[in-house]
């Protein structure tokens, strides 16, 4: 119970924002609507995503400094997990713009940078499955993480000055904290950001536990 | 000591360019003729932003192409040979300044052929030629470290354009900007564009500088 307090938290976070993200009152929005509840499970997403795949460009870092195969297997299980964050992040994202928007998949800035993560990551998988030496395969693949991972903060850094985004808060929207005038969405939103991270940083560690055990078997027969 | 390694090296480059010219001709061919390919598709372009598009898609797969050879060519034997007599810097540093020379020449000549056969929109050529540098050098250090990655798998040539194209997006994001800019002549000069231009240039040298040596020992 001491290692796992994290879990009860994560658990108790997410049946709190499911619960109270669908029948708390929220600010009543031309457009909008009831969508607004989305915030909850689209944006922490992208939170634990980034969370996740900075987990994984960590032991990278470690990988080039020590070569423990360990190390290998904790960057590539992250950078998975970030995928599955990203993925749900797209597909809550889609649904959401197809009701506010009219479309599932607009010209924004923000969608485009959801893509390219999407693709660096999925060419660091196709890396992966090219290289059949375990050692060389490990240290390539971190080598092509951290410069990948290097170039995404600088997309996204640059990115929102080339051109307008949709999204609230940029280009002239305005944000949700202008519509949460008694602070009753920030009172999920927050947990709800923790309690999605917390779950993420579950799977990975389950990923993890399991590759383990699937390395142990391979070696033992 | 870094230098004079560096220096050997390039001459090292260029005197084996010359010596089986045809990888060096090949690649001129190869840009000419996507050209000419694309000037009997579209006759002649007088939309700004179709013209600039189309250059810089022909520049960027021409410079893939001519670049991911600089390590994918590279035997083992060679690279064994140069591991024991320099600095794995000096090896990226004198490959990212060599293929830095052959996109300038190869991107001054796209240009040519490209504005004989499909026309010339260009107003500022100043900043055109100064964003045509900085391209140069930003594909060029970037596709070498790509290509000295991709040179470590089995099917290395398609695995190049995999890898390159995604972190690639930036760089190409602010180039066709700038010289959107410089095509339509605005009076002023972006000089955010050119500061950022400058720092991803600066940010793929010093992550090449710091992670080759991991790229190199086998």
């Amino acid at each position: 119970m001491k290692k796992n307090w994290w879990k009860v938290i994560a658990v108790l976070f997410i049946f709190y924002t499911i619960i109270a993200g669908f029948l708390i009152k929220v600010p009543a929005q031309p457009i909008l609507h009831e969508t607004i509840r989305n915030l909850y499970f689209h944006v922490p997403m992208w939170f634990a995503m980034m969370t996740i795949l900075f987990v994984s460009v960590w032991y990278s870092v470690k990988y080039l400094n020590k070569s423990t195969i360990e190390n290998d297997i904790l960057a590539t299980q992250a950078a998975q997990t970030g995928m599955l964050a990203g993925l749900l992040g797209i597909i809550t994202g889609s649904i959401w713009a197809k009701f506010t928007w009219g479309a599932w998949w607009v010209s924004d800035t923000k969608l485009n940078g959801a893509a390219i993560t999407l693709l660096i990551y999925l060419a660091y998988f196709v890396l992966r499955g090219s290289i059949d030496e375990e050692q060389k395969r490990a240290r390539i693949a971190a080598v092509y993480n951290i410069f990948a991972f290097v170039m995404l903060i600088v997309f996204l850094m640059i990115l929102p000055r080339m051109n307008d985004s949709l999204h609230p808060g940029n280009g002239g929207n305005p944000g949700f904290n202008k519509y949460d005038l008694d602070s009753n969405m920030r009172m999920v939103f927050y947990p709800a950001v923790i309690g999605w991270i917390l779950l993420m940083v579950w799977i990975f560690t389950l990923k993890v536990r399991l590759e383990k055990i699937k390395r142990k078997l391979l070696y033992n027969d | 000591m870094l230098f004079t390694q560096i220096k050997y090296l390039i001459a090292k480059e260029i005197k084996l360019e010359m010596r089986n010219k045809y990888a060096l001709g090949g690649i001129l061919l190869y840009v000419v003729s996507t050209i000419f390919v694309s000037y009997l598709s579209f006759k002649s372009i007088v939309t700004p932003s179709v013209w600039n598009a189309l250059f810089w898609i022909i520049l960027l797969f021409a410079s893939i192409n001519a670049i991911a050879k600089s390590f994918i060519s590279e035997t083992k034997g060679r690279l064994l040979y140069l591991y024991t007599l320099t600095s794995p810097q000096a090896v990226i540093l004198s490959k990212i300044i060599y293929n830095c020379i052959l996109l300038t020449f190869l991107s001054g000549l796209c240009l040519l052929v490209y504005s004989v056969f499909i026309g010339n929109l260009i107003q500022d050529y100043v900043l055109f030629c100064i964003t045509l540098l900085l391209g140069s050098f930003g594909f060029s250090s970037l596709l070498t470290m790509v290509s000295a990655i991709a040179s470590k798998s089995n099917n290395n040539f398609t695995l190049m354009a995999i890898l390159s194209f995604p972190i690639m997006i930036p760089l190409l994001m602010v180039l066709i900007k700038l010289s959107k800019n410089a095509i339509d002549g605005l009076e002023h000069w972006d000089m955010n564009f050119l500061m950022v231009l400058v720092f991803i240039n600066v940010i793929i040298i010093a992550l090449s500088f710091v992670l080759f040596r991991y790229l190199w020992r086998e």
